[in-house]
Parts: C-alpha cells; sequence; structure tokens
C-alpha cells in the first residue's frame, strides 16, 4: 500500500496531526449548526402555514406515499450504523472491514435515492407537483399546494445534501483510503464525513413526520 | 406652542402635541448626552495630549463602579423612554369608536377615501376640526403607509387585510398626506392633502358632493347582488350565522379560537371563510376573492356594521 | 514644539533577505491559488473596493438627482439606484468590509497561529462572493431590481418588474461567502489561540470579529431561506406571501428582518473592534473596562436576534408584540452605551496623539453616539410611528453605517497599513482626509434628520418644493465626502511606491502582529509565540508599553 502515516504532516498552521483532526471536527460541528437553522427556518414556515391552514394539509397529505418515506428511514437509520462501524473499524485498523462498511453506506444511501426517485415518480402520477402538474384532491383549499411545495423543496434539498454526502464518502474510499491516509492514527477525515452523515439522517428524521405522518393519527 | 423651535414641523392634532413632547425630550436627553461625549472627549484630549504636562499618575485600576454606575443609569434612562414611548404608542393605536369613520383605499398610486355618506375623494381628505376621525384602510396592490407629517400618525396599509388609524385635528387647515412605504414607480408622488376644517364648512362641503347613496347603502347593493342574502337573510334556509348586531361581539370560530368581529374579522371571513368558520356551522360559505376587490369589501364592511345599529345606515 | 510623526515613529531596517507573504512567489497562480490569510485578505479588498466604488457611483447619482425637486433621473431609474445601492452596499461592502479583510489579515496574527483554520475554505469563500458579485453585477446591468433592498412582498414577488430574481439570488449565493469566514474565524479563535493567548487575553478586535461570526452562522442561513422562498414564490407563484392566496406579506418582513437586523450588527460589530484596537494605542493607556468591553460586544451579538421587528411597529403587528420589541431594543442599546462611555474614557490620563487612525477612531465614536442617541427615539414606539419611513431612518442608518462602519474601515486602513504594505503614508494629508470625511459627513446627512421630522418619505425621487435647501445641502455635503473618500486612494497607492518603509512597530502597539516584520514573513511567525499578558498594557506615564509575548518597550 502507498504512503503510511510517517508521510502525513499536518497544515503548516496545525502544531500537531491530532489538533488538525480535532479542528476539522470543530469545524464541521459548527456548520452542522448552521445547516440546522437553514433547515430550521423551512420548518419553522412549513409548521406556521400547517397551523394557519391545518384543513388543506390534512387533506394534501393524505398522497405522500408512507410506504417509501418508511422504507427510506429505514435505509438511512441503517446507514448511520454502518458509517459509525467504519469509522470504528477505522480506529481499530481494520482497514476492509472499514473499506466494506463505507460501500454498504454509499449503497444504502443511493438505495435511498433510488426509493426517492419512484416516490418523486409516484407523485408525478398522482398529480402533486406545484405549478407543474398539480390538481387539488376534493375538499382540498389553495393552502394543499404549499404543503407539496414544501414537500419537494424539502426533500430535494435533502435529497442534495445526501448527494453530497455520498459524494464525499466516495471521495474518501477512492482517493483518501486508497492512498493510504487513513489509518488508526489518523482517521480524521472519515469522523467528519461521518458527523456530516449523520447529520443528513437527522434532517431526515424531522421531515419525516412533517411529511407522513400529518393527519395521519 | 412649538413655532418658536426652528424648523419644525406643524402641529395640527391631539395626536401630534403627545409625540412633541415626547420628541423633545429625547432631543434635550439627546442633546445631554452628546455634550457630555464630546465634552468629555474634548477636555480629555486637550488635558491629556502628548506634550501636556497633566499628572497620568494612578491609573483606576478597578473599573466596574463606574461601568456598574453608568450602566444603571443608562438601563434606568431608557426604561422611562420606553414606557412613556409604550404608552403613548397603545394610545396612538387603538382605535377608538370615533365621531366620524372614513373609509381609505390605497391603490399604485393614489388614495381613494369614501365618506359614510358616499361622497368620495382621491388624494384628499377633508375632515371636520375637534372631532375624533377614525379611519379604515384597506390596499389593493402592495403595501402602502398612510402618513400625515403634522398630526405625526402613520400606519402601513397591507393588501389582504385592514388597518385601522384614527386623528383628532385640532387646527384648521390643510396638511401634507405621503405614503411611506415603497410601493414602485411612483411612490415618491403619492401624495395628497389633509384638508382641516370647521364642523359647518365640513356639512356644507358634505352636501355640495352630489352623492345620494351612503356606504352602507352601497353596501346593502353588493350583498343581494353577489349572493350573501341568500344564505346570510334571516328568512334563508341555509344554516348561516345571522349578521344582525354581529359587529363588535365575540365570534366562536370551528378551530377553537375566540375573534372580535371587527373590520379585519368581516374581511378575513369574506376572502377566507374556509379558515374562519363559525363553530356549529357547515364550512360551506364560497370564497370571494376575485370577485370582490377592496373598496367592495369596504362598503360591505359599512353594510354589516350598520346591521342592528340603524342609526349607522342613515349617515 | 511638538514632535512630528516622522520623528516619533522609528524607521524601516533595510531591505531584508527574508521573503514577506508578498514577494514570496510572484505570479498570478500564486495569487489565485494561494493559501495565505494575508493574500486572501487582499484579494477581499480588491474585490469589496470595487463595489464600494460601484455603489457609491449609485449614490452619487441619487444626490445628484435629489439636489433639485425636478431631478436628473427617470423615477424608474432613481428607483432601482437606490435598491442597488442599497443591495451593493450591504453584502457587498459593508458585511465583508473589515471582517474578510482586516479579519483575514490580522486574526491569526494577533492570536499567534500562521494561518486560519481553514485555508482552502478561505479562499473559496472569496470565489464565491465573487461569483454573487458577477451575478449582482448582471442585475445591475441589465437593469437593477426597484424594490427597495428590504424586498417586501407582495411588491416584490408579484408587481416589480425588476431583476429582483437575479438580485435575490446574487444575495442567497453571497450569503455562502458569509457563513464560509463566520466558520473559519470562529474555530480559529477557538482552537489555534497560541500558548498563553487565553479568552481574557485576546484584544478587543479579536472578540469583535468572533462576535461577528457567531452572528454571521447564525442569521445568514434564514437570509438563504428567506430568498430562496422569496426567488420560488416569484418564479413559481405559489402564494406563501401573496394575500390573494392566503399568504402573509408580513411572514416576509418576519423572516428578513430575523436576519437582517443581527446584519446591522454583523456591520457596527467589526467597527467597534477596530476602535478599541486604536484608541488605546493612540492614548497611549489601557482600554477602560476590557472585560466589559467583551461581555458589551458578546451582548449585542445575543440581544440583536430578539430586536427585529422594531421595523414593523407601523406594519400591523400587535401592540404588545410591539411592545415586547421596543423594550428588547432599548435593552440593546444599553451595551453599545456602555462602549461609547468606556472609549471616552479611555482617553483620561492617556497621552494622546492624533495620527490619523486616531481621527478616524474618534469621528467614530461621536458619529455612532450620534446615530445611536437617534436610534432611541426610534426605539420609542409613539415616536417611530411618527419617523418610520421618512428621512430620519435614512440619517440615522447611514450615521452608523457610514458615518461609524466606513470610518473605522479607514481608521483600520491606516492603523494597519504599515503593517500590511511595509510602507508609511504621509499622515499630513491623511489627517486632513479623516477631518474632510467628518465635514462631508455630518454635512450630508444631518440634514437628513430634519428632512425626516419634517416629513420627508424615504425612497423618494423627487419632493416638495419647499423641502430643496436640505436636500441641496445634504448633495452639497456627499460631494466633500466624495473627495474625502477618494483622497485616502491617492496618498495610499501613492505610498506604495514612494512610502517610507515602515519599521515592525511603527505605532508602539502591543498586539503580537506588531511583533513580526512589515510586511510580515508567509507564515507569521517564526516560532509560534507564548503569550504572557493581555493586550494594551501601555503605561501613559512614562509611554513605555509592553508587548503581549511579554517584550518590554521604553518610552
Amino acid at each position: 500500500m502507498r504512503g503510511s502515516a510517517a508521510v502525513l504532516r499536518p497544515e503548516p498552521q496545525y502544531a500537531s496531526l491530532d489538533q488538525q483532526g480535532d479542528v476539522a471536527q470543530v469545524g464541521m460541528w459548527v456548520f452542522l449548526v448552521n445547516e440546522t437553522i437553514f433547515f430550521g427556518a423551512l420548518i419553522f414556515t412549513y409548521f406556521l402555514y400547517r397551523t394557519f391552514y391545518s384543513h388543506d394539509f390534512d387533506i394534501a397529505a393524505k398522497d405522500a406515499v408512507l410506504w417509501c418515506g418508511s422504507v427510506n428511514f429505514a435505509l438511512l437509520v441503517t446507514s448511520s450504523l454502518t458509517m459509525v462501524l467504519a469509522i470504528n473499524a477505522a480506529a481499530q485498523g481494520r482497514r476492509r472491514a472499514m473499506i466494506w462498511l463505507l460501500v454498504a453506506t454509499v449503497a444504502l444511501g443511493c438505495l435511498f435515492l433510488g426509493v426517492k426517485g419512484f416516490e418523486y415518480y409516484l407523485d408525478y402520477q398522482d398529480k402533486v407537483v406545484p405549478v407543474v402538474n398539480y390538481q387539488a384532491k376534493p375538499g382540498e383549499g389553495p393552502a394543499g399546494e404549499l404543503f407539496w411545495f414544501f414537500y419537494w423543496v424539502a426533500t430535494g434539498l435533502h435529497a442534495i445534501h445526501l448527494t453530497i454526502g455520498i459524494g464525499l464518502v466516495l471521495y474518501m474510499l477512492l482517493w483518501r483510503i486508497r492512498r493510504g491516509e487513513i489509518t488508526p492514527a489518523y482517521f480524521a477525515p472519515l469522523e467528519v464525513v461521518g458527523i456530516y452523515w449523520s447529520f443528513v439522517d437527522t434532517v431526515w428524521l424531522f421531515l419525516y413526520p412533517c411529511i407522513y405522518l400529518v393527519g395521519r393519527s | 406652542m412649538y413655532h418658536w423651535i426652528p424648523f419644525w414641523p406643524d402641529t395640527a392634532a391631539t395626536n401630534a402635541i403627545a409625540v412633541n413632547n415626547l420628541f423633545i425630550a429625547e432631543l434635550g436627553l439627546s442633546a445631554l448626552i452628546m455634550v457630555t461625549v464630546v465634552g468629555m472627549m474634548v477636555v480629555f484630549c486637550i488635558r491629556y495630549r502628548r506634550g501636556s504636562s497633566a499628572s497620568r499618575a494612578n491609573l483606576t485600576e478597578t473599573t466596574w463602579h463606574f461601568e456598574v454606575g453608568w450602566t444603571t443609569a443608562t438601563l434606568a434612562t431608557f426604561l422611562v423612554l420606553f414606557v412613556w414611548g409604550a404608552g403613548m404608542y397603545v394610545w396612538l393605536y387603538q382605535a377608538p369608536r370615533g365621531d366620524i369613520e372614513i373609509y381609505v383605499v390605497a391603490k399604485r398610486w393614489m388614495w381613494k377615501m369614501e365618506h359614510p355618506g358616499g361622497q368620495r375623494e382621491i388624494d384628499a381628505l377633508h375632515v371636520p376640526v375637534d372631532k375624533t376621525i377614525r379611519l379604515v384602510m384597506a390596499s389593493e396592490d402592495v403595501i402602502h403607509s398612510f402618513f400625515v407629517p403634522a398630526f405625526r400618525v402613520k400606519h402601513d396599509v397591507v393588501p389582504g387585510t385592514l388597518e385601522t388609524l384614527w386623528f383628532k385635528a385640532d387646527k384648521i387647515g390643510t396638511y401634507f398626506l405621503a405614503c411611506t412605504q415603497f410601493c414602485g414607480l411612483q411612490h415618491a408622488t403619492m401624495q395628497g392633502k389633509v384638508v382641516v376644517m370647521s364642523g359647518p364648512d365640513y356639512a356644507r362641503w358634505l352636501t355640495q358632493q352630489g352623492v345620494h347613496e351612503s356606504l352602507a347603502q352601497q353596501g346593502e347593493e353588493l350583498f343581494r347582488a353577489h349572493g350573501c342574502s341568500g344564505c346570510h337573510d334571516k328568512n334563508s334556509t341555509v344554516h348561516a350565522p345571522s349578521l344582525v348586531g354581529l359587529y363588535g361581539t365575540m365570534v366562536h370560530l370551528q378551530d377553537g379560537t375566540v375573534r372580535v368581529a371587527d373590520e379585519t374579522y368581516i374581511h378575513d371571513c369574506i376572502f377566507n371563510p374556509r379558515s374562519f368558520t363559525v363553530a356549529g356551522y357547515p364550512p360551506i360559505m364560497p370564497d370571494f376573492s376575485g370577485q370582490l376587490n377592496e373598496g367592495d369589501v369596504l362598503k360591505l364592511v359599512a353594510y354589516i356594521k350598520s346591521l342592528g345599529h340603524p342609526e349607522e345606515r342613515a349617515k | 514644539m511638538s514632535v512630528t510623526t516622522a520623528e516619533r515613529v522609528p524607521q524601516g531596517d533595510p531591505v531584508s533577505a527574508v521573503p514577506n507573504y508578498l514577494t514570496a512567489e510572484n505570479t498570478i497562480v500564486s495569487w489565485l491559488f494561494t493559501k495565505d490569510h494575508k493574500r486572501i485578505a487582499l484579494l477581499f479588498f480588491a474585490s469589496i473596493t470595487f463595489f464600494f466604488f460601484v455603489g457609491g457611483f449609485a449614490a452619487t447619482m441619487m444626490r445628484l438627482n435629489l439636489a433639485t425637486p425636478e431631478g436628473l433621473l427617470q423615477p424608474a431609474v432613481y428607483n432601482r439606484m437606490f435598491t442597488m445601492h442599497g443591495i451593493i452596499m450591504v453584502w457587498f461592502f459593508l458585511i465583508p468590509s473589515i471582517p474578510a479583510t482586516f479579519g483575514n489579515f490580522f486574526i491569526p496574527m494577533m492570536i499567534g497561529a500562521r494561518d486560519l483554520a481553514f485555508p482552502r475554505i478561505n479562499l473559496a469563500s472569496w470565489y464565491v462572493f465573487n461569483l454573487s458579485g458577477l451575478v449582482v453585477l448582471y442585475a445591475l446591468v441589465m437593469g437593477g431590481a426597484n424594490t427597495g433592498w428590504t424586498f417586501y412582498t407582495p411588491l416584490s414577488t408579484i408587481y416589480a418588474n425588476g431583476y429582483v430574481f437575479a438580485a435575490a439570488l446574487a444575495v442567497f449565493i453571497n450569503g455562502f461567502s458569509s457563513i464560509m469566514t463566520g466558520l473559519n474565524f470562529v474555530v480559529t479563535i477557538h482552537r489555534m489561540r497560541a500558548p498563553g493567548m487565553t479568552w481574557m487575553r485576546l484584544p478587543l478586535f479579536v472578540w469583535g470579529i468572533y462576535a461577528v461570526s457567531v452572528v454571521m452562522l447564525t442569521a445568514t442561513p434564514v437570509l438563504a431561506m428567506d430568498t430562496f422562498l422569496l426567488g420560488a414564490e416569484r418564479f413559481l407563484g405559489l402564494g406563501l406571501f401573496d394575500p390573494t392566496h392566503g399568504g402573509d406579506p408580513l411572514l416576509w418582513q418576519h423572516m428578513f428582518w430575523f436576519y437582517s437586523h443581527p446584519a446591522v450588527y454583523i456591520m457596527i460589530l467589526p467597527g467597534m473592534g477596530v476602535v478599541s484596537e486604536i484608541i488605546p494605542c493612540y492614548a497611549r493607556r489601557p482600554v477602560f473596562g476590557y472585560a466589559g468591553m467583551t461581555i458589551a460586544l458578546m451582548s449585542i451579538a445575543i440581544l440583536s436576534f430578539f430586536v427585529w421587528a422594531h421595523h414593523m411597529f407601523v406594519a400591523g403587528i400587535s401592540i404588545y408584540s410591539a411592545i415586547v420589541f421596543s423594550l428588547m431594543t432599548f435593552f440593546v442599546a444599553v451595551p453599545s452605551a456602555i462602549k461609547v462611555f468606556n472609549w471616552t474614557v479611555t482617553l483620561h490620563k492617556g497621552r494622546i496623539v492624533f495620527d490619523a487612525a486616531m481621527l478616524y477612531a474618534l469621528g467614530f465614536v461621536l458619529l455612532f453616539t450620534l446615530g445611536g442617541v437617534t436610534g432611541l427615539m426610534l426605539a420609542t414606539l409613539a415616536v417611530d410611528v411618527d419617523v418610520h419611513g421618512t428621512y430620519f431612518v435614512v440619517a440615522h442608518f447611514h450615521y452608523i453605517m457610514v458615518g461609524a462602519t466606513v470610518s473605522a474601515f479607514f481608521g483600520a486602513l491606516h492603523y494597519w497599513w504599515p503593517k500590511m504594505t511595509g510602507r508609511m503614508f504621509p499622515e499630513g494629508i491623511a489627517r486632513f482626509a479623516a477631518i474632510l470625511t467628518y465635514i462631508g459627513f455630518n454635512l450630508t446627512f444631518f440634514p437628513q434628520f430634519v428632512l425626516g421630522y419634517l416629513g420627508m418619505p424615504r425612497r423618494s425621487y423627487t419632493y416638495p418644493a419647499q423641502w430643496q435647501s436640505w436636500n441641496l445641502l445634504s448633495s452639497a455635503g456627499a460631494s466633500i465626502l466624495a473627495i474625502a473618500y477618494l483622497l485616502p486612494l491617492c496618498y495610499l497607492g501613492w505610498s506604495l511606491f514612494k512610502g517610507r518603509k515602515a519599521a515592525a512597530n511603527p505605532w508602539g502597539a502591543t498586539g503580537l502582529e506588531w511583533t513580526t516584520p512589515s510586511p510580515p514573513p508567509q507564515h507569521n511567525f517564526k516560532r509560534t509565540p507564548v503569550v504572557e499578558l493581555g493586550p494594551y498594557s501601555y503605561n501613559p506615564e512614562d509611554g513605555s508599553y509592553i508587548s503581549q509575548d511579554g517584550t518590554a518597550h521604553a518610552g
């Protein structure tokens, strides 16, 4: 294998690799605070209109494909597990396990996107694409379209974040790990990607009830 | 009383007098603060300039006495200003019943006023002196803002709802009226005048306008023409709330909330009936957005207010 | 006779063999792909200066138009001018001005670090800024948006026929640049301080940038969502803010001001940090109440999130929420007042020198105080009902954003110029420019307070003839201000070629950045400094001072 820990040096502004790794993680956490507020603003607006127009939202939400959302929930939670296990493996120097677990994470993420894509297709058939192909259901007022607007924006943004996450894991696999830059001595980049991945999972934790569990009590 | 202050604007309403006093107090306080800061700065800069022989010994190490001191003083002063201003704001913004109610419709780029007797004017508002005038305002398009500097009153006119404003002019004259919320191309010229006249002059002006139907009467015609009476008439077979004596009462809505039946409530019911269904009634009132404009709604509001208050209709 | 600056300030060392950050590499590629925070600071400098002139050109046209009631520009053109002036000045000049230039350059140096935590993200921030700049220039060149920088709905979503979408997109992208810069600073200040540099030994400029970065990180994402929803509404016609579809126009205002009020504090906090560096240095004594100043900075940053609806007192919000917001606004004014008192008392028993930077800093304090007392008037509910939406508000925020922040920017420029460029500038003309700025500024904006109270609405291309004298006075003042702002361009530019070489510490300041040569080497410090004491250890009694790394200097 090419490269070894001896070759890996911290960047000039860091005193040690440890400091570099620690700071990278702090950076990701701070970035996630920022992301939380970004999604938070969207979810806040969603809840505001949900309160104003609960009747319309209830009717509109009936067309949300519950099985797709739930399967995706399971896929994403499992992928968080495989990610954490991969980081564990990295810490213990179990390189093959780490690689396979990361591959599983990517696969689960891609499956999520696949199910989501299929769900988008079903949504199009159901005519719940605002402006493009929308038909209000019986009893649904004009605010129902707002529910679907939030659906497309929120799940679209989430999908973009997930795709970036998949890209980051692939980058780890095909670049950093292949060049031997992830070792038990220094695996902070993987931890940073792991933190991000958990965030993407957590966002789905909040989106899932907002979209799929509205009015189903 | 204020004419001796240079560059002071007209003071022509009871509202303006109150605001004047508060503003002058704040000007005084600001002058005091500026004099203190500038004064200290100038004194220190001269006394402690590089070449001077003043003593620099015994520099204060503990600073917190001063800091707590001036923080407390600052906070106390600010609280006085806050309470004074907030109390006055509540007075300014809780529109009383009013001797005369005038309806204002703002649209790009003009002010349309409608007196209860049906008299209309554009970019001008004639009012009698020493009477409490209550304005009910609607916008047909974007957010505007009704501002009379001489009265020191202002309120945004927001589309989709009705706003109220009141004033009591106490000086006869003509005063500047402006829009102070940017509303597009001709915002800068969306201006007019408020003409304050004596009681008899105002009464004479009203009769000279050549209108025969009051706002409430025009509203009644709309009420029938758009089918409102089909459900809300007492002889109707449809189960709909009665509107007689409705204005000013508390209404219990389907979702459990309670609202006062004011102008805004009536406006909301007409344009968004599903969200404001009264408890115990089926949600079948049609949505009139698109069929009625804001001017129409104001007439309907005037009519509904007059139901159960026969003296309102004659105005 | 008093000592001239030339005699007082030590001469620069002869040209040394050690390359500095400017001379180390000289290709364009080495600049465009640099990871050096100092070079990135200069890159930002170029960008924001460019936008300052674009926004300034718009302001010039506006004041020329307003010199007479008949005006100069078509109403449609004027409306686009003031909108683009606001958008460009706020997001493309003021918000990045001090943080992305002096913050980038000096934060690592002041804390004893060799660079920021994430140099590549720093460079990316500059590229994202320029991308947003291209979008806003596109919007401008194509005709501009015409809604005011506040994009109030439904004007901006339904009625406006300008380039609203492009302008909103530019702001959206610009937000990411802010976020990247803020992230870098927060992490750097938390984790990269040199040994001995505890939080309570940090220079106040670092605290100011820290406070700003926290606000940038927490407020800007809301702006991102706002502009996104605005763009979506305008593009798709959905009904979020459209009353005819059940939307609420006021929701836009709440969301917008939730970001934009903290944004105005983003624009002032770094200036406060700069002034806290300059005044102790030129008064030759420690700042009065260091701990109080740090508490004040952080209080302002936190409280700034609780006052947004004071922009909406006349918009139709409930009377009770208006009362709460007025109270909170008075609360946030208290720490600002404390800072003014502390700066003023820092002059007491000092050994004051009136160099250009000090003149800008003192001007900052006075203009900020005047802007601040008018802020009290705006916080007072009943008075705001009268002056909201008039030139009174315009004057108030220009006193703070231009009078204070731009003065602080120029103060920082003069204070740190020798360190950044290795050259001294001619002190005489610099002092003249500072005083001219102050005069021109007051002449421009004080009449606007009067105009506002008389009732002149803002965002107006014309006005009733009886207000012409005030408007003419304001425009005349603006011409003086313009000259005062152009002068530094001339003499600072001259100094790059002909200025005296600067020593490491021409002003005798105590910060770590002054322990390096002027200009500094690529990685700032040969060895990481060890910090022995807090900032501003100036002794006015004998003029001596001690640098933060413990080196004592005689008076």
